[in-house]
C-alpha cells in the first residue's frame, strides 16, 4: 500500500451515518491494523465511533447513506458547511442505494399495513420527538455539493484505505480496477 | 403503565436529549424530562430510524432476498442472510442441508460472532470500560484506547479481522456477501483457505480468553458497581438444542424467568406468532414483543449474550462453559441481571464462537464438495430464525407461484430487547441522575446502558414514519426540490 509521508498536522475527520446501514463504517474499521497508523495521521471529529455529538471545522467529511428524514438534511447540512471536502460513501450516499427502494411506494399505505396491531386496529408514531420522514430517499448529491464519490456496497477496507492516503498527502485519490466496484 | 416511560404532567418539565446515542450502529436518541429538582419523571429510549424493507421486499423474487436483506445492517448482515436463506431453503423446496454446506454456513455465522462482538467490546465499549464513563469525552473513543492500552486495542482489531476473514472465505466479501443459497452453499472451501483460518485460530482463543478475563478482574475491583449498575430482573430467550446447549446457528426457542424457571421451551420456531405477539407505542419506530401467555405488561424479555447463556442450560465448548459457570457462579444459583454483565457474556460468547470454528475447521467435512441439497415439493411459506450476535432474530416470507414474495414479517434481535433497553436507561436515571445537576459524563452512564445490550438500530426498524406537517427540500441554491405535506 501507499504509506503516507510525514504530515504537517493530523487532519480532522467527520463521519456519519445517514439513511445506511453502518456497512461502510464497518469497511473503514476494515482497514484493520492500519487504523492505528491512521490514528497517527487524522484525529476524528463527529462520528459515531465518538462521542462528539456534533461536528466542528474538519478538513474530510465522509457520509454514509442517503437522505430519507429531515435530521439527516441537518447532519448532512452541518458536515457541509464544517468540512473542507465531502465524500459520499459507499452506494447509498452515491444514488439512494437499496433503501431507495421505497421511493416508489406509498408512504401511508406502508405505515398502515406496518403498524396495524393484532385487533387490525392502525396506530402510526406520531411523537414529536421523531424526525419528519421525506417522500423518498435522496442521494446526498441532491442536498450538498460532494467533492468525492466512492462507489460499493460498501467500498472495500482497502479502497477506503486507498482513497484517504492519498487524500491525506495531497495526491488526486484515483481508484481503478480491482478496488473500484460497485456491488 | 411502566414506571418512568410517561411523565404525568410533561409539560412543565425540562428536555434534555441525548441525540444522536453514539458509538452504537445506527440512529437513536434519548429524551429526558425532569423537574426543577432534577428529578427525572419520563425515560424514553427512541428509534429514529427509517427502513421499509418488509415493504419493499414485497414483489421481490425470493431467491434475491438472502443478498438485499443483508442492507438491513452492516454489522451484522450475515444474521440476515443466513435467517432469510433458512426460509428460502423450505420454500424452493430443499430438504436437509448436505453437513458440508450447514458446517460451512455454520463456519460464516460463528466468523460473524467474532467480528460483531470484537467491534462492539473493543471499538464500541471498551472506551467507556477502560477509561471512564465520565473521562473526557474527546478521548473516549477507539483511538483513545489504542493510546492508553495499545496492546488491547490491538488484539481488538486482531481479534476483529479474523471474523471478518472467515466471513470473507465463506461468504466472498466481508460485508454483505453472497455465500449461501436456497438449498446450500455456493462455494467449497479450499485447503489453502481452511489452512489460513486454522494457523491463527489458537491465537484467537487465547486473546478471546485474555479479554474475559480481563472483564473478570475489571468486576472484582469494584462488585458492588458491576453488578447493580442498570440491574432489573427481567424474563430471557434463546435458541436451544434439544439436549438444552444454546446454538447459535438451528434450535428451539426458550424461555425462562428471572430466576431461571422454564416459561416455555423446545418450541418450533415457526410457530413464534403463537407464543410472541408485538406492541406499537406512538413515541418509537421500534415496537415491543412480549410472551403473549405473560400479556405486554411482565412478558417483555432479554436477547442476546446475557439473555441466552442463562437461558440455555450449557455451552457445547469446554473454555466457555468454564467461563459461563464462573459468570454464573456470581448469581448463587440464581441469574445475573446487571446490565454490564452483557459485556461479559459477550466475550464469553467469542470464546464459544471461536472454539466452534476450531473444531470445524479440525473436520474433514468443511472441505467437502457437496453443497446443495435434494429438491422435493416447494412451499408458499416459511420461517428462518438464528441467534444473530444481538440476540433471536425472526425472518418470515410468504411467496407466491411466480417466485415473488408477497409478504415478509422480521423481527430483529434488538427490537426483542426494546423494552429491556428502556427499562436499563430508565433505572441508571434513577440510580445516578435523579436530583443530580446533569453533566456529560452522567449522560453518558445512560449511554453506556444501551452500549450494554449492543443494539443494532439500522436493524430495529422498519417503518415509515408519519409525517403531520410540510417537508421541504431545498437544494444547495436554496431552490425547493420537492415538498409534501399531510394532514
Amino acid at each position: 500500500m501507499n504509506a503516507p509521508h510525514q504530515i504537517a498536522r493530523k487532519l480532522r475527520v467527520a463521519t456519519t451515518s445517514l439513511s445506511g446501514c453502518f456497512g461502510c463504517h464497518m469497511s473503514l474499521l476494515d482497514i484493520d491494523e492500519r487504523l492505528l497508523e491512521l490514528a497517527h495521521l487524522v484525529e476524528f471529529d463527529r462520528s459515531p465511533i465518538t462521542d462528539i455529538k456534533h461536528c466542528g471545522p474538519c478538513d474530510i467529511g465522509l457520509v454514509e447513506g442517503g437522505v430519507c428524514n429531515a435530521e439527516n438534511v441537518h447532519v448532512l447540512r452541518e458536515l457541509r458547511e464544517n468540512c473542507k471536502v465531502l465524500v459520499a460513501l459507499g452506494a447509498c450516499a452515491v444514488n439512494g442505494g437499496l433503501p431507495a427502494q421505497r421511493n416508489n411506494l406509498d408512504i401511508n399505505q406502508c405505515l398502515s399495513q406496518v403498524y396495524r396491531n393484532a385487533d387490525g386496529v392502525v396506530q402510526v408514531p406520531n411523537d414529536p420527538e421523531l424526525p419528519l420522514l421525506l417522500d423518498k430517499v435522496y442521494p446526498i448529491n441532491e442536498i450538498v455539493r460532494v467533492d468525492y464519490f466512492l462507489p460499493g456496497c460498501p467500498p472495500s477496507g482497502d479502497t477506503i484505505w486507498k482513497f484517504l492516503t492519498d487524500l491525506l498527502t495531497g495526491r488526486t485519490p484515483r481508484i481503478e480496477h480491482p478496488l473500484l466496484k460497485f456491488d | 403503565m411502566f414506571a418512568l416511560e410517561t411523565a404525568a404532567h410533561p409539560e412543565n418539565l425540562r428536555r434534555i436529549a441525548i441525540d444522536p446515542v453514539t458509538r452504537v450502529e445506527g440512529h437513536g436518541k434519548v429524551t429526558l424530562l425532569l423537574d426543577e429538582n432534577n428529578k427525572v419523571h419520563q425515560v424514553r429510549l427512541h428509534i429514529v430510524e427509517f427502513r421499509g424493507f418488509e415493504k419493499f421486499i414485497e414483489g421481490r423474487p425470493y431467491w434475491e432476498v438472502p443478498v438485499t436483506v443483508q442492507r438491513l445492517c452492516g454489522i451484522c448482515p450475515v444474521s440476515h442472510h443466513l435467517a432469510a436463506v433458512k426460509a428460502m431453503d423450505q420454500i424452493a423446496g430443499y430438504g436437509p442441508l448436505t453437513p458440508t454446506a450447514e458446517k460451512l454456513r455454520r463456519l460464516m455465522h460463528y466468523g460473524q460472532m467474532v467480528q460483531s462482538h470484537a467491534v462492539h467490546f473493543f471499538h464500541l465499549a471498551s472506551p467507556d470500560i477502560l477509561l471512564g464513563f465520565d473521562s473526557d469525552f474527546t478521548r473516549r473513543n477507539i483511538v483513545g484506547v489504542a493510546l492508553d492500552h495499545p496492546e488491547i486495542a490491538k488484539q481488538g482489531v486482531l481479534l476483529r479481522k479474523y471474523g471478518q476473514e472467515v466471513i470473507r472465505h465463506t461468504a466472498g466479501k466481508r460485508v454483505h456477501g453472497t455465500g449461501a443459497i436456497p438449498g446450500g452453499m455456493n462455494k467449497a472451501l479450499s485447503l489453502a483457505e481452511r489452512d489460513e483460518m486454522a494457523k491463527d485460530i489458537d491465537q484467537m482463543i487465547a486473546w478471546s480468553l485474555g479479554a474475559v478475563h480481563m472483564v473478570k478482574q475489571l468486576h472484582e475491583t469494584n462488585p458492588g458497581f458491576y453488578n447493580v449498575f442498570g440491574e432489573f430482573r427481567s424474563n430471557m430467550m434463546g435458541l436451544v438444542r434439544p439436549d438444552g446447549a444454546l446454538d447459535f446457528y438451528h434450535g428451539a426457542l426458550r424461555a425462562v424467568d428471572a430466576d431461571g424457571g422454564t416459561i416455555f421451551d423446545q418450541v418450533d420456531y415457526a410457530t413464534y406468532q403463537q407464543v410472541l405477539e408485538e406492541e406499537i407505542k406512538p413515541w418509537s419506530y421500534m415496537k415491543f414483543p412480549h410472551i403473549k401467555s405473560l400479556g405486554a405488561e411482565n412478558g417483555w424479555y432479554k436477547v442476546g449474550p446475557l439473555g441466552r447463556v442463562q437461558a440455555a442450560s450449557f455451552l457445547s465448548t469446554p473454555l466457555a462453559e468454564a467461563e459461563r459457570q464462573a459468570m454464573m457462579a456470581l448469581g448463587g444459583g440464581k441469574p445475573v441481571h446487571g446490565t454490564l454483565m452483557y459485556h461479559w457474556a459477550r466475550l464469553i460468547e467469542v470464546v464459544h464462537a471461536a472454539e466452534m470454528i476450531r473444531d470445524l475447521l479440525n473436520d474433514p467435512e468443511i472441505l467437502g464438495l457437496d453443497l446443495m441439497a435434494d429438491k422435493g415439493p416447494r412451499r408458499h411459506e416459511a420461517v428462518g430464525v438464528i441467534e444473530a450476535p444481538r440476540g433471536t432474530l425472526f425472518h418470515h416470507y410468504r411467496v407466491d407461484d411466480d417466485d415473488l414474495v408477497t409478504y415478509c414479517n422480521l423481527i430483529v434481535s434488538t427490537t426483542n430487547n426494546n423494552q429491556a433497553m428502556n427499562e436499563a436507561v430508565r433505572t441508571v436515571a434513577r440510580q445516578y441522575l435523579d436530583g443530580r445537576v446533569i453533566t456529560e459524563g452522567l449522560l453518558n452512564h445512560i449511554e453506556c446502558a444501551i452500549r450494554a445490550y449492543d443494539p443494532c438500530l439500522s436493524c430495529a426498524t422498519h417503518a415509515l414514519g408519519k409525517m403531520p406537517m410540510t417537508v421541504e427540500l431545498v437544494d444547495p441554491a436554496g431552490q425547493v426540490i420537492s415538498s409534501l405535506s399531510k394532514g
